[in-house]
């Protein structure tokens, strides 16, 4: 299973002398999840030629798949009362929830982006789930993952239930919209901006959707992978050394 | 005691140049340009136990127009380095510069797109202090240096003078790029 | 301008000579609605630009505030003065890598950041059950140090904003206590990476344990110190008290967490709640305050910083003979780094066995060092209490060697919206001491 991700045994992510159950059990693998990139020969040499004769071998690299019930521990409890609300709010859930996925003790509901403001709501005000307290949005941006370039991450934490969630959004990058959620959790104010500013992701029904860690005049969004790190070479002494990205590398 | 007794008859001889050099030296006074990690070890050498006050230095102007020397302490964005040159502006002359870790003077690890690399970019600097951050001693010690800079200025024709044969020397030195051997 | 006034409305015009001409005091008539007139058009309304570079803001943070005369009808702040790109630069290094640009983003708490990064690639990788204990209790035992010097920080440059240069010197003065212990354990004051993916970069040194001893005795005796030179004092409680007023319905909706949230009296610690590094362990109270104001801040930072005397002194117990790094020798460095004669961390025995005898060695010491290890595809969200609040760490892998995303949400970029809610309607000199009682650290808001 771990070795057809391209990973050391020894750091699979399962410990084999732990007893495996749902809060430690790893994502289902395998043709499951979403494949985000491909590696190419063994080594993950980027540029220069690999002469261990793997180099032809080819391999998607995906992301844990979606899981199936039960997904174990309060994981139930907390995608039956969400189901259960959206249901009452005539909202079918399979429209709303993409997948869900649970991954190393975390539960993450992909969303579909139209309904994540009644989502967000429901999560906050309904007395079984209480998130109350929204610890802001990482933006990822897979140039691999085609039609779902751009995501966004949403940590949710209830301190009444004391649980923790993930909400993720995938859009395309032809159309980076997202509806805002600042009007449910006030906090993502700055934290939609940031996502704006390094993903260029658009956070519909924001009150003021501006740059805030760049200039305001910058020009593209530089936290995408398709941005560059912008370093410059380092010269010393007659030697030039290339800038971080720009580098003989292996990833 | 000290410097009367040196004197042969109550005469005190020097130059200009030297009085201005010595008076200047002995008053410095820094503007607060805390920028980030280094800005933390400026304040802990205004403190008790480094006690910037020892060299007449603790007295940290909040407003450009009072200071003379700017201590950029830490990494320069391209969003801040605007507003550093015109805070640099704002100082009267003579004014000095010391660039303060390795973020302000080349940009160390912050090689990408948000840092400016070396505030020499944007300011002339008197002075590089390397360290990530630099402990209080080694900003002291790079005051001391200025000191002594400041106390050896030249004057006048004198500074022109300085000037040229600082530049013809520069020019005649061997390029960076060109320099060969170990990297050490 | 007086004298052509003077010319059509001599009825209320009177004339007196000064040394400066003559001067015309005019009164009544239509003048009185002028005068009225020009103050309801709000001339004392104006907008002031604090920052970014300012002596008492933290760091480069801008607010812009809309004043009239002496209240603040409007705050707003500009950030991203000191955004450094850490993000984008950690994902061109490897995961170990990682720790020496994390520890600089709140450089007040280094230790903190490399934490919640290193049990984020920890749980990522699935060996949090595998992290050795004395690793665990050595960074439980930083962590805390690290609290007390951020609050030694918080306290003390919040004194200073407020005029009181005492509590400063006296701040820094212990601080550079704890500094010492930093640099005898990490090697540096500030910036230490020493909290590696998989436990810490080496063992504790010789002489570690005696001084932060020794530090445990000099804090309790100077504890008090604070006390009595703020926590009793009237002009310190007259600008601290209700100023800055944010309340749980406040905190709660802009998401503030830390010792503003507990300042409104619900006792909400990750230490407790969400517990790692086996905190659940370690007695010790969460203080609150039911005053949510400036002044509960600081009682709350104070008590934190006994309490975190505590813990420390409870780590040095507990602290028993044994490896600080997992026994995975795919992700363990495989050299006890050791100051060598030629200023380098190497090991000398490592090296002699790298280069002398064992073949595969050298080669999986060189694969380990040049290229790191891999981290099986996913995401993962770990969150520390930080001296500021909850510090969360959104890691991303890809399968390679080097993150593919990481996200802090850092406690000062979330504490700091609330701002405008705490300095809206109050006096210009709150402004200062609101600012300084959410203890924002530039380098956690901009990153």
């Amino acid at each position: 299973m771990s070795e057809a991700n391209g990973v050391n045994p020894g750091a699979s992510g399962v410990n084999p002398d732990q007893e495996l159950n749902a809060e430690n059990l790893p994502g289902r693998r395998g043709d499951q999840g979403e494949p985000i990139r491909v590696q190419r020969g063994m080594f993950g040499a980027n540029n220069g030629g690999d002469t261990s004769g793997y180099g032809g071998l080819v391999r998607p690299v995906r992301l844990p798949g979606p899981a199936t019930r039960p997904y174990g521990g309060w994981f139930d409890e907390v995608a039956d009362e969400l189901e259960g609300a959206l249901e009452e709010q005539s909202l079918l859930p399979e429209n709303a929830i993409e997948k869900t996925v649970v991954d190393r003790g975390e539960l993450t509901f992909h969303i579909a982006r139209e309904h994540l403001p009644r989502v967000a709501r429901t999560l906050r005000d309904d007395p079984a789930l209480r998130f109350e307290l929204c610890t802001g949005v990482s933006g990822v941006h897979f140039p691999g993952d085609k039609g779902r370039e751009l995501h966004a991450v949403y940590h949710l934490r209830s301190i009444t239930h004391n649980r923790l969630i993930r909400l993720e959004v995938s859009v395309p990058d032809s159309d980076p919209h997202i509806p805002s959620i600042v009007d449910v959790y006030p906090t993502n104010d700055w934290h939609e901006r940031e996502t704006y500013d390094f993903f260029g992701l658009i956070f519909d029904g924001h009150p003021a959707l501006t740059r805030i860690m760049m200039p305001d005049d910058w020009q593209g969004f530089p936290q995408r992978k398709d941005y560059p790190l912008g370093g410059i070479p380092v010269e010393y002494k007659g030697a030039q050394i290339p800038a971080p990205d720009q580098r003989r590398s292996y990833s | 005691m000290g410097i009367e007794d040196k004197l042969p008859s109550g005469f005190l001889l020097t130059t200009v140049e030297q009085a201005a050099g010595l008076a200047r030296k002995s008053s410095v006074f820094p503007a607060t340009f805390g920028l980030a990690c280094c800005a933390i070890e400026m304040m802990t050498t205004g403190a008790g136990r480094y006690d910037l006050a020892r060299f007449g230095m603790e007295v940290f102007r909040g407003s450009p127009r009072q200071a003379d020397l700017m201590i950029v302490a830490g990494r320069v964005s391209q969003k801040m380095a605007p507003v550093l040159r015109q805070v640099y502006d704002q100082m009267p002359n003579p004014k000095w510069v010391i660039s303060m870790g390795v973020c302000a003077s080349s940009g160390g690890m912050f090689n990408n797109y948000a840092i400016v690399q070396g505030v020499d970019h944007i300011v002339p600097v008197d002075i590089y202090l390397p360290g990530c951050p630099p402990r209080p001693e080694m900003l002291i010690d790079a005051i001391l240096k200025l000191h002594q800079k400041i106390r050896e200025e030249k004057l006048g024709v004198n500074r022109e003078r300085a000037a040229r044969e600082a530049e013809e020397a520069a020019l005649k030195a061997l390029p960076t790029i060109e320099m060969k051997g170990l990297l050490r | 301008m007086s004298a052509t006034h003077a010319t059509h409305s001599t009825r209320s015009a009177s004339a007196r000579e000064t040394t400066e001409g003559t001067v015309y005091t005019v009164t009544g008539g239509d003048w009185d609605e002028v005068v009225e007139a020009a103050a309801r058009t709000d001339d004392e309304r104006i907008i002031v630009n604090m920052g970014p570079q300012h002596p008492s803001t933290h760091g480069v943070l801008r607010l812009i505030l809309e004043i009239d005369g002496e209240t603040v009808t409007e705050a707003r702040c500009g950030i991203g003065y000191l955004h450094t790109g850490i993000e984008k630069n950690l994902e061109f290094r490897n995961w170990t890598q990682g720790t020496t640009f994390v520890t600089r983003m709140d450089y007040l708490t280094p230790f903190y950041n490399e934490a919640a990064y290193c049990l984020g690639v920890e749980k990522l990788l699935g060996i949090e059950d595998q992290v050795p204990d004395r690793a665990s209790v050595i960074r439980v035992m930083l962590m805390e140090l690290n609290r007390l010097s951020s609050h030694l920080v918080a306290i003390a440059t919040g004194g200073m904003e407020l005029g009181a240069s005492t509590i400063m010197i006296y701040g820094f003065r212990d601080r550079e206590l704890i500094l010492d212990i930093f640099e005898l354990i990490t090697g540096l004051r500030m910036n230490h990476a020493y909290i590696r993916p998989g436990g810490l970069a080496q063992d504790l040194p010789p002489g570690a344990v005696d001084q932060v001893r020794d530090f445990l005795k000099k804090m309790r005796k100077n504890m008090p110190e604070y006390d009595k030179l703020a926590t009793g004092n009237p002009i310190f409680k007259a600008r601290l008290q209700d100023v800055g007023y944010l309340d749980l319905a406040g905190c709660m909706a802009l998401g503030v967490t830390g010792p503003i949230l507990r300042a409104t009296g619900l006792p909400h610690d990750l230490r407790k709640s969400q517990p790692y590094c086996g905190y659940e362990t370690y007695d010790f109270e969460v203080p609150t305050a039911e005053t949510c104001d400036a002044y509960g801040r600081f009682l709350i930072r104070l008590e934190e910083m006994r309490q975190s005397l505590r813990i420390v002194e409870q780590c040095l117990e507990r602290l028993e003979p044994g490896p600080v790094m997992v026994e995975d020798k795919k992700i363990a460095w495989p050299a006890q780094l050791a100051l060598g004669p030629d200023g380098l961390g190497n090991s000398l025995d490592h090296i002699k066995k790298i280069m002398g005898t064992s073949m595969e060695a050298l080669i999986h010491h060189f694969k380990l060092v040049t290229e790191g290890f891999r981290v099986p595809p996913g995401q993962a969200y770990t969150a520390v209490e930080s001296p500021k609040g909850e510090l969360g760490v959104h890691v991303v892998s890809d399968g390679g060697t080097r993150p593919y995303r990481v996200h802090f949400r850092d406690p000062s970029f979330t504490n700091l919206q609330s701002v405008a809610a705490m300095c809206e309607g109050g006096q210009v000199a709150d402004v200062i001491v609101a600012v300084a009682s959410i203890d924002p650290v530039m380098g956690g808001v901009d990153r």
